[in-house]
């Protein structure tokens, strides 16, 4: 019951981006957020276009699975469409009752609806191609510098990497202490919203308990082996830029570039 | 009265690349009364099948019966079927989570809407039969041991008065000491109410000093199924798949090989040493 949801939406295939190093990515992605509000004109929205779609080309992941990280803002999006559509003063261009549509609310509601797709699919292209884990790594790699302001780095990476380790055994878990209520004849169904609330205690006691066990046994297991932090701390597989990589920064370049000519100039 | 199996199948994670067949073809009659030990490695299907028999998972293929209803009909109350059909899971001591020991085991009767004053005496009972003393009813839950969590845990689920008791791994985790408690506990409780109970494990050890029939699971499917005598005659087979018959059942083996006129179908160390007198001549 538990075990459809999903998070860290991988898509495990073999592709050019899947790759990249995640610090690329990363950096990408928030290049190309950047560049959707860079430009404003319809052929700066065509170049962003362009460089998605063949993102997403050389991505190897299926449109739909793009596609699905749009369900979640949908309601966003109509919202912001709506409000810009009916409340942007200027040329009148239809009128209902005491709404009126105008150019500019026109125009204004489509840039939205465009710049929040774009950006929705945009860092899907990341998350779908990068394992949480290099994810992870890859930011605290790009937030090393943050160390100088006394940034705890290295530690908040940790966390991140724990926190989605943990989550499939979590949910693994609930699933395991529901049914096992379950079978004492616990009811999660039925019943009005404060009932219903009710019957979560006997599931949350005891997967707050074992959080804490686990979360215990983990922090034990770790200073026994002499875990002290990010100091002098090497890696396994460490993160090394490849001549891909170099490539991949070139092209974002341009692409970023491109996208500043074209609001400068048209 | 009786638990029935009819083709039972089931497969994990639907149509997707991921699907694991954990179950196939599963026919089983389980009458009233009987002692069942259920073993298999891990990853054999027996905590798949144990969750059948309550209702908490639907199979894939295949019908199951309880007194002879269909127990996945639109129509049949399932919450009765799991006060009638208790199941133990493994780890039962990580479902517990009252403020004290005795309110945590009145869960089970109080979701049957039972009185209070039935719920209590019910409790009551329940923590006797698993042998807790009175001393620890009002204790938080999370400050007993090990081995006194596990029977509270089992209380909860007798309290509900099943017929049949379902125990998966009871004594997973356990000592030597607590683990020979707890079957203790459960053969006596066998005894005493004459209640069907399968006991779900890996050690052949564990069950053969108590049940009156095995069954052998492998890899899903039914390998063996018959009184321990039988089963265990197959001990090389059980080898095979990771399992072992009990030493005992190793001892004669040896001994008869060696010219010793020894049967060797003897279970429990009991059997074996009256084999061996007898062999011997001074029984």
């Amino acid at each position: 019951m538990l075990r459809d949801i999903t998070l860290g939406q991988y898509y495990q295939t073999d592709s050019v981006i899947h790759k990249l190093d995640p610090r690329v990515k990363l950096v990408a992605t928030i290049c190309f957020i950047v560049s959707l509000f860079v430009v404003k004109s319809w052929v700066g929205y065509v170049a962003a276009a362009v460089f998605l779609a063949v993102m997403i080309r050389l991505s190897n992941v299926p449109f739909k699975y793009m596609v699905k990280g749009m369900k979640a803002i949908v309601f966003i999006l109509l919202i912001t469409v709506v409000f810009n559509l009916f409340l942007t003063p200027g040329e009148t261009l239809v009128s209902l009752w005491k709404l009126r549509i105008t150019r500019e609310g026109l125009q204004l509601a489509v840039m939205m609806a465009v710049r929040l797709s774009f950006l929705i699919v945009g860092s899907s292209v990341m998350t779908l191609t990068t394992t949480p884990n290099s994810l992870t790594d890859g930011m605290e790699k790009l937030m090393r510098p943050l160390k100088i302001f006394r940034v705890p780095v290295h530690e908040v990476a940790m966390m991140m990497s724990i926190a989605l380790r943990f989550i499939p055994i979590l949910l693994e878990e609930t699933d395991k202490i529901m049914k096992a209520q379950i079978a004492r004849g616990a009811d999660f169904e039925s019943g009005n919203l404060i009932k219903k609330a009710k019957a979560m205690v006997p599931l949350l006691v005891p997967l707050f308990i074992s959080a804490f066990r686990r979360a215990n046994d983990l922090a034990m297991a770790m200073e026994a082996r002499c875990y002290r932090g990010g100091e002098h701390r090497t890696k396994m597989k460490p993160l090394k830029y490849a001549s891909r990589d170099r490539i991949a920064y070139g092209v974002l370049a341009a692409y970023f570039a491109l996208c500043i000519a074209i609001r400068i100039y048209l | 009265m009786s638990i029935i199996l009819d083709h039972v199948n089931y497969v994990y994670g639907g149509d997707t690349a991921l699907a694991v067949h954990a179950l196939k073809d599963i026919n089983l009659v389980i009458p009233d009364g009987q002692f069942i030990g259920l073993i298999g490695h891990t990853g054999s299907g027996k905590s798949t099948l144990v969750q059948h028999l309550n209702g908490l998972l639907r199979p894939t293929g295949g019908n199951i019966y309880y007194n002879g209803e269909d127990i996945h009909a639109a129509d049949y109350d399932k919450k009765k079927l799991r006060s009638k059909v208790g199941l133990v899971f493994q780890y039962p001591e990580h479902q517990l989570f009252e403020i004290d020991v005795f309110s945590d085991v009145c869960f089970g009767p109080k979701n049957l809407g039972l009185s209070r004053q039935e719920t209590e005496l019910r409790a009551y009972a329940a923590l006797k039969q698993v042998g807790l003393e009175d001393a620890y009813f009002y204790q938080s839950p999370f400050d007993l041991s090990g081995g006194q969590k596990r029977r509270v845990a089992i209380a909860g689920v007798l309290a509900m008065k099943p017929d049949v008791l379902v125990l998966d791994e009871p004594t997973a985790g356990l000592d030597p000491k607590g683990r020979d408690e707890i079957l203790d506990q459960i053969a006596k409780l066998k005894e005493e109410t004459g209640i069907t109970v399968i006991l779900v494990s890996h050690s052949m050890e564990d069950v053969a000093k108590y049940v009156e029939r095995i069954i052998v699971m492998n890899r899903g499917s039914v390998m063996y199924d018959g009184a321990p005598k039988e089963v265990f005659a197959h001990y090389r087979e059980l080898e095979q798949v990771g399992l072992a018959a009990p030493q005992v059942t190793y001892i004669m083996q040896a001994l008869h090989e060696s010219g010793m006129p020894v049967g060797t179908d003897a279970t429990t160390i009991r059997e074996a040493k009256g084999e061996i007198l007898k062999a011997l001549g001074k029984e």
